[in-house]
Formats: structure tokens, C-alpha cells, sequence
């Protein structure tokens, strides 16, 4: 089991009546960015906060790297790094003496706090803003210096409580590149987010997490493929062959064909349902039938569905279950 | 977060900034053959803890306001105020008065301590010190001992003041000091009931009327201003029971060239309970939190 980053059985925990985390199983591999997918409220930030050692499960049990958050929670400090949602820094202090600061907490000599304070600072690009004190950051700057302010250490485990949210596309990007090199290094990631292309775009396994319970847990694929396997899109030359075209891919894949705005354009779903042929296969024969019924074909893409797709249909399966 | 005072210049340079974009390979270069250092002794993280509090004052002097110009004010105000009713002149007055005053406002602005706690809680700072493998207490100690800077600043500027309109301690440079030394050894231990605020209450305004409600009874029901022969006999019974009324004793004590061993010896007594006792829930809260 060393094997595991995170792992928890019937996580619970209660805030009054209010049941935030209510019976979460988690197995984190090591090494692979763990994506925490939910709406606001599900309970993420709960989890993670118990996972690092800040809250007292009500209920159930949690370890980190085998080590148990709440008997050997300072075993699981020592290996592990959180970023919060709000900059976890002294907005008083400035870019240099926050890092300083904490180096030298985690045991670092004077000296080499401020050697790494300094290269850390400049691998961030906040060189020029080092002497300046974190109140006038802007949102981007500050959740840099926050992370910087997790890998003083290069951690075990790195804890990314929606590192973006409020944060522009550039900032974005930015905090999504750092976010890969430090996975490349090793660390593994606890990604929690709102949003889905950020679970798409960097975790490899997601747990999509709702009312404080996992509603779906895999990789990628395997939710995308939960849902639906993916959709053809397909653009004719002529507007005129179009309710042709129509019929013959409602023949072809058995589902229900949508109509663009884009008068030569269509959108058919391939779900997979009542056949063995994978989705790519299904869109070929849909695609030489067209030809078939002499169709004029000018593009045809076999597109994947959205994180978004897949997120609104999990939640919309419970509510309606509910 | 850009305030409207701030202007247009602090916004051009902070875009400016924003642009330098972080470096993957340079981090990548330092996160690799990097090796943990060993944990900092409990000493040293509450020294670390200490140094924050004084860049802090570095960077907010306006914070030492409470510990320069109150404490001016309080002996001004005390003095002259009540010095003719109460011992016939000024300076007859003030020989008894300053120790006591010193007291009263360096236990009073020790409630800062819980204001600056809660105000961590809430900027979010305190999670990560609480992930961090260090003492426990280290981040408590830290505010305490940087506290403790403070009252040091507030003492010497109270005698400073004192000294100036009359006071002449008999006991010396050496009576003084020890008298400031039971003060600030007090002071320490009194502090973690506000640590214990800090971390118990919601808010700053919730700890700031809490304080209240402790410090102005404590304070005021003590022998600082008058002796408490004076005061009717249910009075006595609380003031002569005082943890204030015994370190304010033992501190003009000492500042008057006694030896004060049975005031010295409640006040450090209840120092070690407080410690003991409000320690003990801090840490629990903190643990907890």
C-alpha cells in the first residue's frame, strides 16, 4: 500500500447539521495529479483540510503516505505542502521575508533561506517584486509566492485548493505550467477545482464530489466514457443534402442527430449503447455510409464529450435519483 | 484588492510584474537533489515566529502607537488628574502612581496579542503554519515574545516620561530593571488568556469586547491607583486577591528599593498557573481548530 499517496475510508465530517464530508473513499496513487472535482459546497476544501492535518475527521479514517492524519499528523506535516484558496502569506511581510520566514521554520540556516528564498523567487518570476510586500500583489503574483511558499521543501504531496480560482487565463496558465513541473519532479498532486477543463487539462484520475459524496471516481476516460463515448460532428457542402444526411447518420448510429445553426452542419452522439464497435469505429461506418448515399462530405471530427458534459450528467442522474 | 488611493502608478508597475512569467525549467532545477534540512529546535521556530512579529512592526509602525503614545497619555492623565485629590501634590503622587500606571497599561495592551491572532486566523496565514512539522506552540511563543518587545518599548518609555515630571525611584537602575522584569515575566504568561480568545471567538470585535470585559475590572480593582485600606471591605477581599494588586505591589516594591518576596512570589505563582492553564487551552484550540 506504500504505494498510495492518499487514502481514505468513510470520511465524515459534520458542522453542525450539516453533513460536509459524508463518507469519503479516496485511494490517490503516488506520483499522478489527483483532480477533486465539485461545485461550490460539495465538501472539497473539507476534505483537504482534513487530509493536512487542519480538521479533525468526524468519521472514518484518512493516511497520508500509510501515515494516519490524526495519530501521526506530524509525520504527515513533514511531507506534506497545502496551498489554500486564500494566500496562505503574511500580506504585511514582503515576497522575500515570507519565504525566508518560512524556510527557516522548516529548519533551513539563514544563508540558504535566503539562496532558496531568492532562486524560488526568481523561477516564479516575482524577482522584482521580492522587496515588495505581498499586500500589493496582484491575484496572480500572490497565489505564485503561495505556491512557492509549498515547495520551499520540494513536499511528498502537494495540496492545490483551487489554485485558480479568480485568477485570469494568463495567471492561469502560468499556475497550471508550475503545477506540471512540479508534478514532473515527482510530487504528487491533490488538485481540487470548479472548474472541469482544469481536472481535464491536469489530473489524471478525478473524483467528482457532490453533497459531500464521491458521485464518480476514475480516469478521464473512463468518466467521459460514463457518460457517452463522444459525438460526430460532420459539415456537408450542400445545405440541400442535409435532411439526407440526417436520416442516414440516425440509421447508421441509432441516436438522435441535432441540427446546427450552421445550415450544412450536424451533431449526432455515438453512446455506444447495443453494439460492440468503439465510438471511432461507429463515426467510420456512420462516415462511409454518407459516402454511400453519394453525400458530400468537407469535415468530420469524432469529438470526445466536455469534463462539462460529463459533470452536468452525474449531477443530473443524482438529482433526479435524490 | 488595488485600493482607489493607490492610484494609477501602483497598478501600471504591478501589471508590469505581473507579466514576468515563472521559469519551468528553473524550477524544475530546484526542485530536484534537494534534501530536507532537520526540523528547527522548539527555540529557534519561536524565535522565527519572534522575528515575524518585528518585521511586522517595521512594516506597520503605526502598530507602536499603543505602547508609545497611550502609555504618555495614561501617565499624564493619572498623574495630573488625580495626583492633587489623592496625595496632595504631584510629586508625592507619582512615586506611588508610576509603577502602578506602568502596570496597568503594559497588562492592558496585552489584549492585543488575542486582535492579532484572530486577524491571522482569518487572513488565512495560520493554516499554513499549522501544516508546517514544527513545535506546536512555536507560532504562540513567537507572538508572545514579540509582545513581550513591545512592553519593553512601553516600559521604557513610561519611566522615560516619569522621569521627567518627578519620579525618583529609591530603589535605582537595578530596582527598576527587576521591577520591569516580574512586569514583563507576568505580562508573558497573562497573554495566552488573549491567545486563548484569539483562537476561541469569530471575530476581532467579538476578542476586542471580551478583553474588555477582563482587562477593566482586573486592572482598575487593583491597589494601582489607591490602597485598597481604603476601599470598602467586599472590595478588599477581591482586590487584595488580585494577581494585578500583587505584581503592581511587587513592582513599585522593587522600584522603591524593597524586597518584596511574598508579592514576587504570588506573581510568579500565578504566572505559572496562567501558563499552565491558559497554555494548556490554547494549544487545545489550536490543535482543534
Amino acid at each position: 500500500m506504500t504505494d498510495l499517496a492518499i487514502r481514505t475510508e468513510g470520511l465524515v465530517k459534520v458542522f453542525g447539521t450539516n453533513r460536509a464530508v459524508d463518507g469519503i473513499d479516496l485511494r490517490v496513487p503516488a506520483g499522478t495529479v489527483y483532480g477533486v472535482l465539485g461545485p461550490n459546497g460539495a465538501g472539497k476544501t473539507t476534505v483537504v483540510r482534513m487530509l493536512a492535518t487542519l480538521l479533525r475527521p468526524d468519521g472514518g479514517r484518512a493516511s497520508v503516505f500509510g501515515k494516519d492524519v490524526v495519530e501521526d499528523a506530524d509525520a504527515v506535516r513533514g511531507r506534506v505542502s497545502l496551498t489554500g484558496q486564500y494566500a496562505s502569506v503574511d500580506e504585511d511581510l514582503t515576497g522575500t521575508e515570507n519565504l525566508v520566514l518560512l524556510a527557516r521554520l522548516l529548519g533551513h540556516t539563514r544563508p540558504d533561506a535566503r539562496e532558496r528564498s531568492g532562486q524560488l523567487l526568481g523561477a516564479f518570476g516575482l524577482a522584482e517584486a521580492a522587496d515588495k510586500q505581498v499586500k500589493h500583489y496582484s491575484g496572480g503574483m500572490r497565489r505564485r509566492i503561495d505556491i512557492a511558499a509549498s515547495i520551499l521543501n520540494t513536499p511528498d504531496l502537494l495540496f492545490l485548493d483551487e489554485p485558480t480560482t479568480g485568477l485570469d487565463p494568463r495567471s492561469r496558465n502560468q499556475v497550471w505550467d508550475i503545477v506540471r513541473a512540479v508534478v514532473a519532479q515527482g510530487t504528487t498532486v491533490l488538485l481540487t477545482t470548479q472548474y472541469l477543463d482544469e481536472a481535464d487539462q491536469l489530473a489524471s484520475r478525478i473524483a467528482v464530489i457532490d453533497h459531500g459524496k464521491v458521485i464518480a471516481e476514475g480516469t478521464k476516460g473512463e468518466l467521459k466514457a460514463s457518460v457517452g463515448s463522444g459525438s460526430v460532428h460532420v459539415r456537408l457542402r450542400d445545405p440541400g443534402q442535409r435532411p439526407e444526411a440526417e436520416r442516414v447518420l440516425r440509421d447508421a448510429l441509432k441516436t438522435t442527430v441535432q441540427l446546427d445553426a450552421d445550415p450544412v452542419a450536424l451533431t449526432a452522439t455515438v453512446d455506444g449503447h447495443g453494439t460492440d464497435l468503439g465510438a471511432a469505429e461507429q463515426a467510420a461506418r456512420a462516415l462511409a455510409e454518407l459516402s454511400r448515399s453519394g453525400i458530400t462530405v468537407d469535415d468530420f471530427a469524432l469529438g470526445q464529450p466536455s469534463l462539462d458534459e460529463v459533470f452536468l450528467a452525474l449531477t443530473d442522474r443524482k438529482g433526479t435519483t435524490a | 484588492m488595488t485600493s482607489v488611493t493607490t492610484g494609477k502608478d501602483t497598478q501600471t508597475t504591478d501589471e508590469a510584474l505581473d507579466f514576468a512569467a515563472p521559469k519551468a525549467d528553473e524550477l524544475a532545477a530546484l526542485l530536484v537533489g534537494h534534501s530536507r534540512p532537520p526540523r528547527p529546535s522548539a527555540l529557534s521556530a519561536s524565535l522565527t515566529f519572534g522575528w515575524r512579529a518585528m518585521l511586522k512592526i517595521k512594516h506597520v509602525p503605526e502598530q507602536l502607537f499603543d505602547v508609545t503614545a497611550f502609555p504618555i497619555m495614561m501617565v499624564l492623565m493619572f498623574t495630573y488628574l488625580f495626583g492633587g485629590a489623592l496625595a496632595g501634590s504631584v510629586s508625592e503622587y507619582i512615586q506611588f502612581l508610576l509603577p502602578g500606571i506602568l502596570v496597568l497599561s503594559v497588562v492592558m495592551i496585552t489584549m492585543y496579542t488575542g486582535m492579532s491572532v484572530n486577524t491571522d486566523i482569518e487572513k488565512g496565514v495560520f493554516d499554513r503554519f499549522r501544516t508546517l512539522p514544527i513545535w506546536r506552540p512555536a507560532p504562540m511563543v513567537g507572538y508572545l515574545l514579540g509582545d513581550v518587545v513591545r512592553y519593553l518599548i512601553a516600559s521604557a518609555v513610561m519611566l522615560t516620561v516619569g522621569m521627567i515630571i518627578g519620579f525618583r525611584p529609591e530603589g535605582g537602575p537595578a530596582g527598576v530593571l527587576l521591577g520591569v522584569a516580574l512586569l514583563l515575566v507576568f505580562s508573558f504568561s497573562f497573554s495566552w488568556i488573549w491567545t486563548m480568545f484569539g483562537l476561541l471567538l469569530r471575530s476581532e470585535k467579538s476578542v476586542t469586547g471580551v478583553s474588555m470585559m477582563v482587562i477593566f475590572p482586573l486592572t482598575f480593582l487593583s491597589s494601582v491607583f489607591v490602597l485598597p485600606v481604603t476601599m470598602p471591605g467586599w472590595l478588599q477581599a477581591f482586590v487584595n486577591n488580585n494577581p494585578v494588586t500583587h505584581l503592581a505591589d511587587g513592582v513599585r516594591e522593587l522600584m522603591a528599593g524593597g524586597r518584596p518576596g511574598a508579592d514576587i512570589a504570588w506573581t510568579l505563582g500565578w504566572s505559572a498557573l496562567f501558563v499552565l492553564v491558559f497554555g494548556w487551552f490554547t494549544m487545545r484550540l489550536y490543535n482543534r481548530k
